[in-house]
């Protein structure tokens, strides 16, 4: 035995240099030599990397991988590839692939590596005679037996090799230490070699296996990074329907990591798999045996299932878009095979987040099918036509379509079914959006819906509260629907709510409860359970989002509080915090913040603490903006704080004004009515008017005066009045 | 043959025969006759394809390397056995090769893998057959040690009912379960391309065929 060990390493030196066919032999000789000798050799080989005994015998395989060193193999296996290429034009014995002797060869060297590695560690080491024993029972018979066929393949021919193919099926594939035996003998790049042949029984063969251990993530990488991909791909063009089944299925299984989807579109994979989908397409072959032929129907359902797994990705997105995809989708929603639709449905539910798919969706009569396909019984079935209706309701006229045919009321009674968490979501998520529209909301209500909804505030999962929430604050936009809330006792887990991190559902929650605030009896609810002091605590959040939310939210609070100004005098630096927050460059937070601050200044004592903390100079600060949405709010909180003491000439100094008159050229009706008030107020200070008058604010405040709005109307009127009375009385001075 | 035989006998094969129509029979008796050369018509001679001829077809036409499994679907095809593929021998036997169902291919494949004809294949049939499948290591100790383990892997997963060899029951059994078995022991049916490209050439346009 030692003298083979001694035999070993010196090949392993002649590594580098051994280049012809010879070495084939030595390589099934040490191939052979592997049973007899070198299990012992490899057990020792594990021991010695430091594992204990009993982990080995547990879980040999994941020791073997700690053992391997991949980037060594893979940089063996990228050698490989250039040898397969330059090696094309040559030819070998039994119709064996040319490629496949490059390959034997390569395999061996590495083998050979191993084993030398081994051998030598085990000369110095000197392991007493039961390790060995309890060492061979470490690694499952099914390793050897996945070598010995791994061997057959390599070395045989077309009958040996669909011999050896049909026997490894018969392994548990789906079991990990198969899957890695596979891998570690060199039985990857065996298969993908045999994809690349003519043979058409081989790639069948092949691809069956290779289907099975891709559900195996390393498997996956590994297969991609032997460049097994574009061989895949180039088989969906095979006249063979089971070749393109198959096919089409191994790369649903390998595309389910970013970088195989990026493969697949490199290859131009997306074109070929859409091209699948086309049942009706004849491919004009004579009636085949059965080995090779397929249902039409079958070959679409395999693409859509790739095509679902490579949709995860925007590009293939667009890539699937751009070949045609959403018209032979539609066409396949239209089947009552479960099989079919769900990866199809899939596909478009992950397409549908991206616009220009909602605008083809609506095009193509999809939105029915979708809703037809909610009463099905299959539960996978459902919840993603449910998450494909939730991506697609951001727009008006698809929330429209989802009611006139009827999908509100599926939805409504799926709500019931609360098992399955994941379609709970999707459904969830559906009607949250949905309820964007009001005749929707109206549906729901008469579905009962909102009750349902109320009461699943507690014991979700954080998926389904995002969305139930969210349904409720669209839903509570509406009067009745917030005393309904209340009467149910939904304002309660709703407050509870506002304690968390998951921004998303402190976004809607604050959203609900603002929506809420408005009735004055769930205001006092919320009061009452501490509400408005868990919002203004969250004006403290990270996320931009949440303060936002979270500031909307205290308008209404504060409106429709009792003792308002009591109780925002009780917030301990609450003042301060909102006056701070002035500073923040987010135009949401900033127009959220100045309306908090225009409820505020309606109580004195408070607008006079906010003066201290300088709110004028911030808010003049932020006065030079094109945001008409910010204008508005801005100028409500000037007007507001006009209010109080010196602010006035205050506003003027820090230099407000002159921005302030050119909101009046806005397009935006209430950004003018908030302006001709600030600007009323702010006249009532003499340089204010004088720089009003001198940017030309009363052309534009003419021509308010005449318009519809009342409160606009004596607002400009009162402005002009005091810009004019100052003009007078300047006049008069001159002249005395 | 003269015409009138000739489409008497014609239309008997059609009949008989599932997988051609009248005008693939045609096209196929036409290409047998050039195949077979000018022969003069006689008592007591067969006309016919020869072992040679029929083998050197299965060669060039369709792509065919494997002797012993040449010779094996030459018998198959003579079934009369008297060492010539007459007309209609070529006919029928043709229509399986081409386009036969799954159960006559079955039938037939069975028939080319029983080498001795008693209605199993056996252990050493096997052998015999799988003896040229593996790369010859000369520095392998025993060279026919991989064949044994094949017809071993091949026994365990077709012989359903252990008896250690294969009845057509086993074999049919494997193959509705794995059809890529169909062919387990060798090649005995075109493969598709060269199927295409023959059916292609023979079949040609109906318009362009005017004499028989």
């Amino acid at each position: 035995m030692s003298k083979q060990e001694v035999r070993f390493s010196g090949e392993w030196k002649k590594k580098e240099a051994l280049k012809e066919a010879p070495k084939k032999e030595e390589a099934a000789a040490l191939q052979k030599a592997l049973p007899a000798s070198g299990k012992s050799v490899l057990e020792k080989n594990y021991i010695n990397f430091g594992k204990s005994q009993m982990t080995k015998r547990l879980q040999p395989s994941l020791n073997w991988k700690a053992t391997f060193d991949f980037k060594e193999h893979k940089s063996l296996l990228r050698d490989t590839q250039e040898e397969k290429h330059g090696g094309r034009l040559e030819r070998s014995g039994p119709p064996v692939s040319p490629r496949r002797s490059q390959l034997v060869r390569k395999s061996a060297e590495k083998i050979e590596e191993i084993i030398s590695e081994s051998s030598s560690e085990s000369e110095e080491d000197e392991e007493p005679p039961d390790h060995h024993q309890e060492a061979n029972a470490g690694l499952p018979s099914e390793y050897w037996q996945i070598q010995k066929l791994v061997k057959y393949l390599k070395g045989g021919n077309q009958t040996a090799t669909v011999i050896a193919l049909c026997s490894m099926q018969d392994f548990n594939l789906a079991q990990e230490t198969c899957q890695l035996a596979i891998r570690d003998v060199g039985g990857l790049e065996v298969l993908i070699n045999l994809l690349d042949t003519d043979e058409v029984k081989c790639k069948i063969g092949s691809l069956k296996i290779l289907k099975e251990i891709s559900h195996n993530p390393q498997i996956r990488r590994n297969i991609v990074d032997l460049g097994g991909l574009p061989i895949m791909v180039n088989i969906l063009d095979s006249p063979h329907k089971s070749l393109k089944c198959l096919a089409a299925e191994t790369i649903a299984n390998v595309a389910k990591f970013r970088r195989g989807r990026r493969a697949v579109r490199r290859h131009g994979g997306i074109t070929k798999l859409v091209a699948l989908l086309d049942c009706a397409q004849n491919s004009g072959e004579p009636a085949q045996s059965s080995l090779y032929d397929a249902r039409d129907v079958e070959v679409a359902r395999c693409g859509a299932l790739a095509l679902w797994s490579c949709s995860k990705s925007y590009e293939n997105k667009e890539a699937i878009r751009k070949a045609g995809g959403i018209p032979l989708l539609a066409g396949l929603l239209k089947t009552s095979h479960e099989n079919m639709l769900i990866p199809v449905v899939g596909t478009l539910q992950e397409c549908a987040s991206e616009e220009s798919y909602r605008t083809a969706i609506k095009a193509e009569r999809i939105i029915e099918n979708l809703v037809k396909n909610l009463n099905s019984e299959n539960e996978q079935l459902q919840e993603h036509c449910a998450m494909a209706i939730y991506q697609c309701a951001e727009d008006k006229e698809t929330r429209d379509l989802v009611r006139l045919h009827g999908g509100l009321k599926p939805l409504a009674s799926l709500l019931n079914n609360t098992d399955n968490k994941e379609r709970l979501a999707a459904v969830t998520g559906a009607i949250w959006k949905c309820s964007i529209s009001k005749e929707n909301v109206t549906k729901f209500r008469e579905y009962k819906a909102i009750e349902t909804l109320v009461g699943l505030l507690t014991d979700q999962p954080e998926e389904v509260l995002v969305n139930v929430v969210g349904a409720l604050g669209e839903c509570c936009q509406e009067y009745e629907n917030r005393v309904l809330v209340r009467k149910c006792g939904g304002i309660q887990p709703l407050v509870n709510l506002l304690i968390g991190i998951n921004q998303t559902l402190l976004v809607n929650v604050t959203k609900a409860v603002g929506a809420c605030a408005l009735e004055p009896e769930s205001m006092t609810i919320i009061d009452r359970l501490d509400g408005v002091r868990l919002l203004w605590s969250l004006l403290k959040n990270p996320h931009p989002d949440v303060k936002a939310s979270a500031a909307w939210a205290l308008c209404p609070c504060i409106q429709n509080a009792k003792d308002a100004g009591e109780m925002v005098r009780s917030f301990v630096g609450g003042l301060e915090l909102v006056v701070n927050l002035l500073r923040s460059d987010n135009k949401e937070v900033l127009a959220s913040v100045c309306a908090a601050i225009t409820n505020i200044a309606k109580d004195q004592e408070n607008l006079a603490v906010i003066t201290d903390h300088g709110v004028v100079p911030l808010l003049s600060k932020l006065a030079n903006t094109n945001n008409d949405k910010l204008r508005r709010h801005l100028a409500e909180a000037i007007s507001r704080c006009c209010m109080w003491g010196r602010n006035r000439a205050a506003f003027g100094e820090y230099k407000a004004v002159a921005p302030l008159v050119r909101y009046l050229k806005s397009n935006d009706t209430s950004v003018h009515q908030a302006t001709a008030q600030a600007l009323y107020q702010l006249s009532e200070d003499a340089d204010n008017c004088i720089i009003m008058h001198e940017n030309g604010a009363v052309k534009l405040l003419l021509d308010m005066v005449g318009s519809p709005d009342q409160d606009l109307q004596e607002a400009a009127a009162g402005c002009i009045y005091n810009i004019r009375k100052l003009a007078l009385a300047t006049e008069k001075a001159r002249y005395t | 043959m003269n015409r009138k035989k000739l489409q008497k006998l014609t239309d008997t094969l059609t009949k008989n025969c599932k997988h051609f129509n009248k005008f693939e029979v045609n096209c196929l008796i036409n290409l047998f006759y050039n195949l077979v050369g000018e022969v003069t018509e006689r008592q007591g001679i067969t006309i016919g394809l020869d072992r040679n001829a029929f083998r050197n077809i299965l060669h060039m036409t369709f792509g065919m390397t494997d002797d012993m499994i040449m010779d094996r679907v030459f018998r198959g095809f003579d079934k009369d056995n008297d060492g010539y593929v007459n007309v209609s021998e070529w006919i029928y036997g043709l229509s399986v090769f081409l386009r036969g169902t799954l159960e006559e291919k079955m039938k037939y494949c069975f028939e080319v893998f029983d080498l001795n004809g008693d209605g199993f294949i056996s252990k050493e049939e096997m052998f015999h057959m799988l003896k040229n499948s593996l790369l010859k290591q000369p520095s392998e100790e025993d060279p026919d040690e991989g064949i044994k383990d094949l017809v071993e892997i091949t026994l365990k997963k077709m012989d359903h009912d252990h008896d250690g060899k294969l009845s057509f029951t086993d074999y049919e059994q494997a193959v509705r379960e794995e059809t890529l078995l169909l062919e387990a022991f060798g090649p005995c049916l075109p493969d598709p391309k060269s199927h295409m490209e023959f059916e292609a050439q023979v079949f040609k346009d109906p318009n362009e065929f005017n004499d028989i």
